[in-house]
């Protein structure tokens, strides 16, 4: 096993910490009483679980390909299944981004949650461990017990605090979600009877059949695009986005739809490289459709959370181009592209929740001319939109155009018709931010007549304009925090290039080796559908 | 040597007898409860006493192995939180509680026999022991309108059909074998059952009876009745210690066919499929949460089926652990039927509105039965599953576990229900219910037994195996 692994050097087992903190710390808090406590309490167990993760950023080995900080235990011995937990270059700065991200959900939760605080901080403790879980387990089985692990408190943070309706959205994501997963138990399982082994880094070590890779690749595959979500899976977010609370939506967009490309990366790639080579051109004009059905449908959004909602399914497009280009700046772009959407989107989702605190709409139209009153609320809005359209100098410019660099140098027709996309965010991002810093001049007449307005069904900025605050401490200091990282991967994105450098090369190299089995190669095939796939493409997009 | 081997079975036998004396009198319901859980926990003391013990008697119709000894502490722990949970039998007419645990005791003395039971007859007379009692029980209910009549008259006519149809069966089987000793048959019923149609008949007809009492397809249609029809309590013994029991049977009866896959295998499975899907689909619709319960019982016999048609220790030991699952899983949904229903009455989906706040345990246990159930990690019901489907994906049955997932999805959607409805606020404001010390502790053991064994499954799949080992 040595030769994959590197075992944890440090003073304390740091990843199975990661795990215990949250969860100890959500025992615990189901004995507290008190509200405020309660908060307090999770708030610290957050912080203390996002120090604990800062070794991994400062002590990982950047040189290696290795899987490191790794535990290793026997658990379940009949069955050769051990609980084996590390990091490599593409889990640690998820494992990251989580930790990080954590505490900010329970910031955001402070005042906008108002029933059963306790129960919503327990179940937000639970889900940060599942999440961690899932970046760091090297066995399937684990994996797959966090993976599902996940959807319980997911489910309830939607099913129980979520809006109107909530049933439906809850309901409509659990079912998805478990549909796609469950496929992966079964490639899981078949994995496991092929090989002899449930552990991560020997499966991918193995050679298999054709048939048997295609197989494994899409049970793996549905699973994950449900997950990231791809068109034409799509349909739960919105609605899960729309109705979740803040702290929902910010965990949903931020890490969990980090899972799908995750899972694309740490088993379909390795595991099934020739089925991917072969799945390739399907999964790019999936992932083009995506890009470019989630900015038509962003742009038609009057509720500014769809709006984002949508806007994900367009950059997770991005996320999965990159993935599937399988050239290394392709996969870094996506890697770099699925961090800086957790910061960008996890950061559009707290600025709408704290006005939805405030107006008690997500309607635009309702949150219009913010920047009379608000002005260090549309400072944010501002930056953090203009990263969502990744404008140069903030974190998503950096990383789509590494996606873009890697189709271009692969297959220049997908990188052109990827560009749309780009265009398309800019214009559904400006729109909004337009409309709420500022007055919309066209369509909106009854504005001019306020003295008549009143009691009108659209209620608009000027009406409640006194009542609106601006940010208070706690909720700039959420901002600005997710502001420095827009900036830092915006201007210098090297170091976290670097982390997962050696990682991604391995990866590459082992999608090489895989797909150099006989039956996999049909460049005449690939070639064939890909330029079939770019007519249809500009004909989609000249429609 | 003899007290030992048949210890649990005296002991259970002293348990009854000591119950008929006291209908005999006038006792509170209280001091029956606790005689009988005394009892109860005395035969529990001496089923894990007698476990590992080794025998055979009544020239070799009875015995004692593993697996037997196994099966029989989980159907004597299955009686002990069975009466545990009804504590005050309240839907039960308070003239005959003594008479009702006393006929509880029987018909699981008769489970703890068949467990045992090696040859055709002995085994048909210790089902017929257990039958017996419950179609005494089942009409047993008080201030429930007439549903009890009609659930204990579909319970008899069904089970007396499966019975006549096991015995037919059986006849063929001694007519091709000419023994009656499982030991025997297991010797000739391979080469028999890959050459002649006839055993192939035979043997799907002996498993009939077995078929009724798990609620496998086509045996399945009493389910939804008798459990809506039967008091809580009844229902919650039904729905479990049974099914346990047949499992064994069926366990035991199968691998007598041996582990080739034969046409008989291909029976099992359609069977096992048909089963799966009608009670999925079927449970989507339903508003009483007994028939829910019950539709999703001939759901989970599809699923114990593909762990026992795979016959290999894998699959076999699957099965044994799944249905060990079943049990507190389905343990811990009647609890918490039983403790919101005051009066005895049948529990729907409204009634379970605002549940969280009105007893946030039992929302809990709930949310974790249904959730097991549904076999999201990290429950003893996603281990269940995951060994059942590795046995059958082991043995090759690829298709079988793409239809028995695809299931599981549509599965999820009901559990949901459950665990939803009792997590959304209700329109008034409800009383809280009120639990006693030892019903609260009941419910933290069902929510802790299903988290745990889930997380730390090794040592009872280990005792699974073992016990299934002795039939390979």
């Amino acid at each position: 096993m040595e030769k994959y692994l590197i075992l944890n050097t440090l003073s304390y087992p740091v990843l199975s910490l990661l795990l215990l903190v949250p969860l100890i710390g959500a025992v615990v808090a189901m004995f507290l009483r008190g509200d405020t406590l309660i908060k307090y309490w999770s708030l610290a167990v957050t912080l203390v679980t996002a120090v604990i993760s800062l070794p991994l950023w400062t002590c990982f080995d950047k040189t290696t390909a290795k899987y490191q900080f790794v535990e290793l235990r026997h658990w379940f011995p009949s069955l050769n299944l051990d609980y084996v937990v590390g990091v490599d270059g593409i889990s640690v700065l998820l494992v990251l981004l989580t930790t990080f991200i954590m505490p900010l959900c329970v910031l955001c939760s402070w005042t906008y949650i108002q029933t059963r605080m306790k129960e919503f901080m327990i179940v937000t403790l639970l889900m940060e461990t599942a999440m961690i879980g899932v970046f760091v387990s090297l066995n399937t089985v684990l994996f797959y017990i966090f993976w599902e692990g996940m959807l319980v408190p997911m489910y309830l943070i939607i099913a129980i605090w979520g809006g109107a309706r909530k049933d439906y959205a809850s309901i409509k994501f659990f079912l998805y979600t478990f549909a796609g997963s469950i496929f992966l138990l079964v490639s899981i399982i078949a994995l496991f009877i092929k090989t002899g082994t449930f552990f991560i880094p020997e499966l991918m070590e193995h050679q298999y059949g054709f048939a048997f890779q295609l197989w494994v690749f899409l049970a793996c595959a549905l699973g994950f695009a449900i997950k990231m979500p791809m068109f034409p899976f799509h349909t739960w977010l919105p609605a899960a986005h729309v109705q979740a609370p803040t702290a929902g939506s910010v965990i949903l967009a931020s890490i969990l739809l980090k899972m799908g490309g995750y899972g694309f990366l740490r088993f379909c790639l390795p595991m099934a490289p020739a089925a991917t080579l072969y799945c390739m051109p399907y999964l790019i004009i999936l992932s083009l459709i995506s890009i470019i059905v989630g900015g038509y449908l962003a742009l038609g959004q009057t509720d500014i959370k769809k709006l984002i909602a949508y806007s994900s399914v367009g950059h997770m497009g991005f996320v999965t181009l990159g993935i599937f280009l399988l050239n290394d700046a392709g996969i870094k772009g996506a890697m770099l592209q699925m961090i800086n959407h957790g910061v960008t989107t996890g950061a559009l989702f707290i600025l709408i929740g704290l006005i939805y605190e405030r107006t008690h709409s997500r309607e635009i139209a309702d949150n219009n001319k913010l920047g009379m009153f608000m002005p260090i609320y549309v400072t944010f809005l501002g930056i953090f939109s203009l990263s969502s359209l990744a404008f140069p100098g903030t974190n998503s410019f950096v990383g789509e155009f590494l996606v873009l660099f890697g189709a271009f140098e692969k297959y220049p027709l997908v990188g052109a018709a990827a560009i749309p996309g780009a265009i398309l965010a800019a214009a559904y991002m400006l729109r909004l931010l337009q409309k709420m810093v500022w007055d919309d001049s066209d369509g909106h007449a009854h504005h001019h007549d306020e003295g008549h307005g009143h009691g009108d069904s659209h209620g608009h900025g000027g009406d409640h304009g006194h009542a609106l605050k601006d940010c208070n401490a706690r909720e700039i200091l959420q901002l600005a925090f997710l502001t420095i990282f827009v900036f830092w991967i915006g201007l210098h994105p090297t170091p976290l290039l670097e982390m997962m450098d050696s990682s991604i090369a391995h990866l590459t190299q082992q999608v090489e080796a895989g797909s150099l089995l006989p039956e996999a190669a049909h460049p005449g095939h690939h070639h064939a559908l890909l330029n079939q796939a770019g007519a249809w493409v500009k004909s989609l997009v000249s429609f | 040597m003899l007290n030992t081997v048949f210890l649990p079975e005296l002991a259970l036998m002293v348990m009854v007898l000591v119950l008929f004396f006291m209908t005999l009198g006038k006792f509170r319901t209280g001091t029956i409860q606790l005689v009988s859980l005394a009892l109860t926990a005395l035969t529990l003391a001496a089923a894990i006493a007698s476990y590992g013990a080794k025998g055979s008697l009544f020239f070799d119709a009875y015995q004692v192995d593993t697996l037997s000894q196994l099966f029989k502490i989980v159907i004597v722990s299955g009686l002990f939180l069975i009466y545990g949970l009804g504590r005050g039998l309240t839907g039960i007419d308070s003239r005959l509680h003594a008479e009702y645990n006393m006929f509880l005791g029987i018909s699981a003395l008769g489970l703890v026999m068949l467990s045992s039971a090696v040859e055709l007859l002995t085994l048909l007379l210790c089902l017929e022991i257990s039958s017996y009692a419950l179609y005494v029980v089942i009409p047993f209910r008080s201030g429930q309108g007439r549903m009890h009549v009609e659930a204990g008259i579909k319970y008899v006519l069904f089970g007396a059909a499966a019975t006549g149809l096991t015995l037919y069966g059986m006849s063929y089987l001694f007519g091709l074998a000419h023994t009656t000793y499982l030991g025997e048959l297991a010797q000739v019923m391979p080469a028999l059952v890959a050459t002649q149609p006839l055993a192939i008949l035979a043997s799907v007809l002996v498993l009939t009876c077995f078929f009724y009492k798990l609620a496998l397809f086509p045996m399945h249609f009493w389910t939804p009745d008798v459990y809506q029809g039967s008091a809580n309590e009844t229902a919650s013994f039904v729905a479990t210690l049974p099914k346990v029991g047949a499992v064994l049977l069926l366990l035991r009866l199968v691998a007598v066919a041996g582990a080739d896959i034969t046409q008989l295998t291909w029976v099992l499975a359609s069977i096992a499929v048909l089963s799966m899907t009608l009670g999925n689909l079927t449970a989507l619709v339903q508003t009483d949460l007994k028939r829910l319960l019950a539709y999703s019982s001939i759901a989970h016999a599809g699923y114990v089926m593909l762990g026992i048609l795979s016959v290999d220790e894998l699959g076999m030991a699957a099965a044994v652990f799944y249905v060990i699952g079943y049990l507190l899983m389905n343990l811990g949904c009647f609890y918490v039927i039983y403790n919101i229903a005051p009066e005895g009455q049948n529990v729907t989906f409204d009634d379970l509105k605002g549940l969280s706040r009105r007893s946030p345990l039992l929302a809990l246990t709930l949310l974790v039965s249904a959730f097991g159930m549904a076999g999201i990690p990290p429950t003893i019901g996603f281990i269940g599953k995951f060994m059942i489907f590795t046995g059958a994906i082991h043995k090759g049955f690829y298709a079988l576990v793409i239809l028995a997932v695809i299931n599981a999805a549509v599965a999820a959607f009901y559990y949901l229900k459950l665990a939803r409805a009792a997590y959304t606020a209700a329109d008034d404001d409800q009383e809280p219910i009120a639990l006693p010390l030892t019903t609260q502790a009941m419910g933290l053991f069902f929510i802790l037994a299903i988290i745990l064994v889930g997380a730390l499954p090794q040592s009872f799949l280990a005792a699974a195996r073992e016990a299934v080992a002795v039939l390979l």
